[in-house]
C-alpha cells in the first residue's frame, strides 16, 4: 500500500523497467502514450461521475430526486446518456464553415487536456512540474474561449454568435480576477511552480496562513473561475431561457458530448487548481507545531486528500449554480470591472504588505 | 467618502443576499425527506392526490343509488365548453310529473377542469374527484354518462 502515499516509486519503476527494455527514444515515446491514455480514461471517468453529480445535486437542491430509472438510483444514467449521443447523427449546418465548425471542439478538449498535464493530483503524480506551472495552466485555460469563439462563429447562427461573443468578452475580464487571486497566493509562496507550492503548504494550507486577503482571494477565485468555466450564474454564453444553447446550439450527437464533457473537464481543473493553491492541493490537513495530528492525517493517502477537496470546491460551484439566477451582461462585467477587480488589486497590495511584516503563518 | 462607504455596503449587502439564498438551497439539500417528487408508477398503491386537485366531475351517489341532481342545468350553462349535457325527462312523484335527469353526460375530453360548474350547482350534487388515470384506447369512452343505472333524486331535494 506504500504507493499510494507516494507515486514517486511507482513512477520510477515504470520508467527503469521501460528503460531496460528500449531506448531513449521508444521510452519517452510509450511514457507519452501511457500518460494520455491515464489522462483519457480519468477524462471519461470525470464526464460520467460529474455529469451524474451535478444531475443529483441539482435536483436535490430543487427538492427533486434526478435520474432514477436507468441502475439503481439512476447510476448508468450517464452511460446510457453517452451510448444515445453516440448513436446520433452528426449534423452541420448548410451554410457552416465546415472545417472550423468540426474542429472546435477538438480545441476545447485539447486545451483541457494540456491544462491536466500540469495539475499535481498525488505525491509524485503529475506529468508535468513546469517551474512556471500556474502561469502555464492560467495561460492555457483561456484558450479555450479560441474553441467557443470557433464554434459560434462558424455555426452560421445568431444563436452561436451572440453566445460566443459573450463569451469572450466574459472569459477575457475574468481571467484577470483568476490571474490576480492565483497571483496573491504567489506572493507567499514565492514560486509558480505547482509541485513547490504544495510543499509550501506542508505546515498547514495558505487558506488559514494567509488569513484575511487569502479568503477574499479565495471567494474572488471561486467567482471568477466560475464564470471561467461558463458555469453557474455566469452562463450568457449557453443560456438557454435566451439563446437556446448558446454557441453549441448546432452541434449534435458526440460532437456536443465534447462540449458537454469539456465543461466538466474544465470545472474539474479549476477547481483543482483552486484546491492546490489555496487548500493545499494533495497536502494532508496539517496544523503547524501538532506532530500527533499531523502523523494522524498523513494516514489518508494525499490522492484523497486531492480529490477530497476537488469535490468540495466542485459542490462549491454546483450550490452557486443551483441557488443563483444568470447575471445581464452588463451586471457580469460591471460585477468583474467595479468590483472584483479593484478589490483583487487591494488585496495583492495587502498581501504584500503582510509578507513584507511577516504578518502570516 | 460616502460614495465609497456605500460602495463596501453594497458588497456586504449582495453577499449577504448571496449567502441567505444559498441557506436556502442548502436547506432543501440537507433535508431530503422534503423532496417532492412521487415516484409514481412505484408508489402507485400508496399514492394520495391533494384534496383540491381537479381531476374529473363526478355525481355523488349514496348507499341507496341515490343522487342530488334535479336537472337544473346550471352546471352545463356554466360550463364554458360545453362539456357538460344533461338531458332531462318527466318522473311522476306522488302523482305529479316533476323534471328529473335521464343522462347526465360529462365529455371528459372537452372538460378543461376549471371546476365552474361546482360552485354552480344549487344542491351540491356534483364534486371535483381528484383522480387522474384518465387515458383509455379509445375516445368514446372519455363520453362518460355520471348517474348510475337506475339511480333516482334524494327525498326532499327540488
Amino acid at each position: 500500500m506504500n504507493w499510494l502515499y507516494d507515486f514517486t516509486y511507482l513512477t520510477q519503476s515504470i520508467h527503469e523497467s521501460l528503460s531496460r527494455n528500449f531506448e531513449q527514444g521508444t521510452v519517452v515515446l510509450i511514457e507519452m502514450i501511457l500518460v494520455g491514455l491515464a489522462f483519457m480514461i480519468l477524462f471519461a471517468l470525470l464526464g460520467l461521475v460529474l455529469v451524474y453529480a451535478e444531475r443529483k445535486v441539482s435536483a436535490f437542491f430543487q427538492q427533486r430526486l434526478g435520474p432514477m430509472r436507468v441502475g439503481k438510483w439512476g447510476t448508468a444514467q450517464t452511460l446510457a446518456d453517452v451510448i444515445k449521443l453516440l448513436m446520433k447523427e452528426p449534423l452541420i449546418n448548410k451554410n457552416a464553415d465546415k472545417f472550423l465548425f468540426n474542429l472546435a471542439p477538438y480545441i476545447i478538449m485539447i486545451t483541457a487536456f494540456m491544462t491536466m498535464a500540469a495539475l499535481p493530483f498525488a505525491k509524485g503524480l503529475q506529468a508535468l512540474d513546469f517551474d512556471i506551472g500556474l502561469l502555464y495552466i492560467s495561460a492555457v485555460s483561456s484558450l479555450g474561449v479560441v474553441g467557443i469563439l470557433l464554434a459560434g462563429w462558424s455555426s452560421d447562427n445568431k444563436y452561436s454568435l451572440i453566445g460566443a461573443l459573450r463569451s469572450g468578452a466574459q472569459v477575457i475580464s475574468y481571467e484577470l480576477s483568476v490571474g490576480l487571486s492565483l497571483l496573491t497566493i504567489v506572493i507567499l509562496t514565492g514560486s509558480l511552480q505547482l509541485s513547490v507550492i504544495v510543499e509550501s503548504q506542508a505546515n498547514g494550507w495558505w487558506i488559514f496562513k494567509g488569513h484575511i486577503p487569502a479568503v477574499i482571494a479565495f471567494i474572488i477565485f471561486l467567482i471568477a473561475s466560475t464564470a471561467e468555466t461558463n458555469r453557474g450564474p455566469f452562463d450568457l454564453a449557453e443560456a438557454e431561457s435566451e439563446l437556446t444553447a448558446g454557441f453549441h446550439t448546432e452541434y449534435s450527437g458526440m460532437k456536443f458530448a465534447f462540449f458537454f464533457l469539456a465543461e466538466f473537464a474544465n470545472m474539474f481543473i479549476v477547481s483543482a487548481l483552486g484546491a492546490t493553491v489555496f487548500l493545499g492541493g494533495w497536502m494532508p490537513f496539517h496544523i503547524g507545531g501538532w506532530e500527533v495530528f499531523n502523523n494522524i492525517m498523513d494516514y489518508i493517502p494525499p490522492i484523497f486528500w486531492f480529490f477530497g477537496k476537488v469535490s468540495f470546491i466542485i459542490f462549491l460551484m454546483m450550490w452557486f449554480r443551483w441557488t443563483f439566477p444568470r447575471l445581464r451582461i452588463d451586471q457580469l462585467l460591471t460585477l468583474e470591472w467595479k468590483y472584483l477587480l479593484p478589490i483583487n488589486l487591494m488585496n495583492i497590495l495587502v498581501m504584500a504588505f503582510l509578507v513584507l511584516m511577516g504578518w502570516y503563518f | 467618502m460616502k460614495s465609497i462607504i456605500n460602495y463596501f455596503k453594497e458588497i456586504l449587502f449582495g453577499l449577504k443576499s448571496l449567502v441567505k439564498g444559498m441557506a436556502v438551497t442548502g436547506h432543501y439539500i440537507t433535508h431530503p425527506k422534503e423532496i417532492i417528487t412521487q415516484q409514481y408508477p412505484e408508489n402507485r398503491e400508496s399514492l394520495k392526490m391533494f384534496e383540491r386537485f381537479r381531476g374529473e366531475v363526478v355525481l355523488l351517489h349514496d348507499e341507496n343509488n341515490e343522487h342530488k341532481c334535479t336537472g337544473c342545468t346550471a352546471c352545463e350553462v356554466a360550463c364554458p365548453n360545453g362539456s357538460i349535457e344533461i338531458i332531462p325527462k318527466r318522473v311522476e312523484i306522488d302523482g305529479r310529473k316533476v323534471k328529473a335527469i335521464d343522462q347526465f353526460v360529462y365529455h371528459l375530453q372537452m372538460c378543461t377542469m376549471c371546476g365552474l360548474c361546482i360552485p354552480a350547482c344549487p344542491t351540491d350534487a356534483i364534486v371535483m374527484a381528484n383522480t387522474f388515470e384518465h387515458a383509455v384506447f379509445d375516445r368514446s369512452k372519455l363520453t362518460k354518462i355520471l348517474n348510475k343505472p337506475g339511480s333516482k333524486i334524494m327525498d326532499g331535494i327540488k
